[in-house]
């Protein structure tokens, strides 16, 4: 019982260690993420033409990737 | 039990984005923001200086695609409403300057542009997305905030300045 409990300490103090690494990036600081070879589809036209067709030959749709980057703009 | 439940508390309150719930509230007061011109660090402006005009303040950055679309809107605004009393006020919070510059060579801009060097005005206004506006009335008090731009919402920006522009300011 004993070991239980201090292997749950141990774990949330790893927890809150690794919690502090989460921080929030300012809409202001994201310049970087905006850049183009941040987004996670490199060419989002392209991804909708190909979602397109295959939508057209398979009749259905699967999860496409959305476009954009990571600029978190309005 | 309990120890557990502590546990899993401070688990969240680890994970939980306290910045972004402080930040929330944004109406009251403008706060009196130190800013220096883009293209001279010399120049100094406090946005208390404006008092008595109605302000336009926009929060923009170079890489952020609505803020260049906003560009033109602004600059039409500025022509029409400048003489009735509106101040518009672009703050650039590029982390680069040079990256600001270039914007602007490339999307004049005739309103006031200046730039928040240390972000200390994007925090007191606590801006929370790119572009934000923030519309001040004539006795300073923060009326409307808006986040992001849509070239639909023009009209509404425009409405609303012109309602502002018709009020008179409580004299103190």
């Amino acid at each position: 019982m004993k070991t239980t409990q201090q292997a749950l300490r141990a774990l949330v103090l790893v927890l809150c260690a690794c919690a502090s690494a989460c921080a929030n990036v300012a809409p202001w600081e994201r310049g970087n993420l905006a850049k183009p070879h941040m987004a996670l589809n490199p060419d989002p036209m392209q991804s909708a033409l190909r979602t397109h067709l295959y939508g057209s030959r398979e009749a259905s749709t699967g999860g496409g990737a959305a476009s954009g980057g990571g600029c978190g703009c309005y | 039990m309990t120890r557990l439940r502590l546990a899993l508390l401070s688990v969240m309150l680890a994970f939980s984005p306290m910045q972004t719930i402080l930040a929330a509230g944004t109406v009251g007061e403008a706060p009196n923001c130190a800013l220096t011109a883009i293209d001279n660090a010399q120049q100094n402006y406090a946005l208390k200086q404006f008092r008595g005009k109605v302000l336009f303040v926009d929060f923009w950055s170079s890489w952020c695609t609505p803020c260049a679309q906003s560009v033109s809107f602004l600059n039409e605004m500025n022509r029409d409403l400048k003489d009735k009393g509106l101040q518009i006020i672009g703050i650039n919070l590029d982390e680069v300057q040079d990256d600001a510059k270039a914007f602007l060579a490339k999307h004049h801009a005739s309103f006031t542009v200046v730039a928040d060097a240390n972000q200390q005005c994007a925090k007191d206004f606590g801006v929370e997305a790119m572009p934000s506006s923030y519309l001040v009335d004539r006795n300073g008090i923060i009326r409307y905030v808006h986040l992001g731009f849509r070239p639909g919402e023009a009209k509404e920006f425009r409405a609303l300045a012109e309602q502002l522009l018709a009020e008179n300011p409580v004299r103190k």
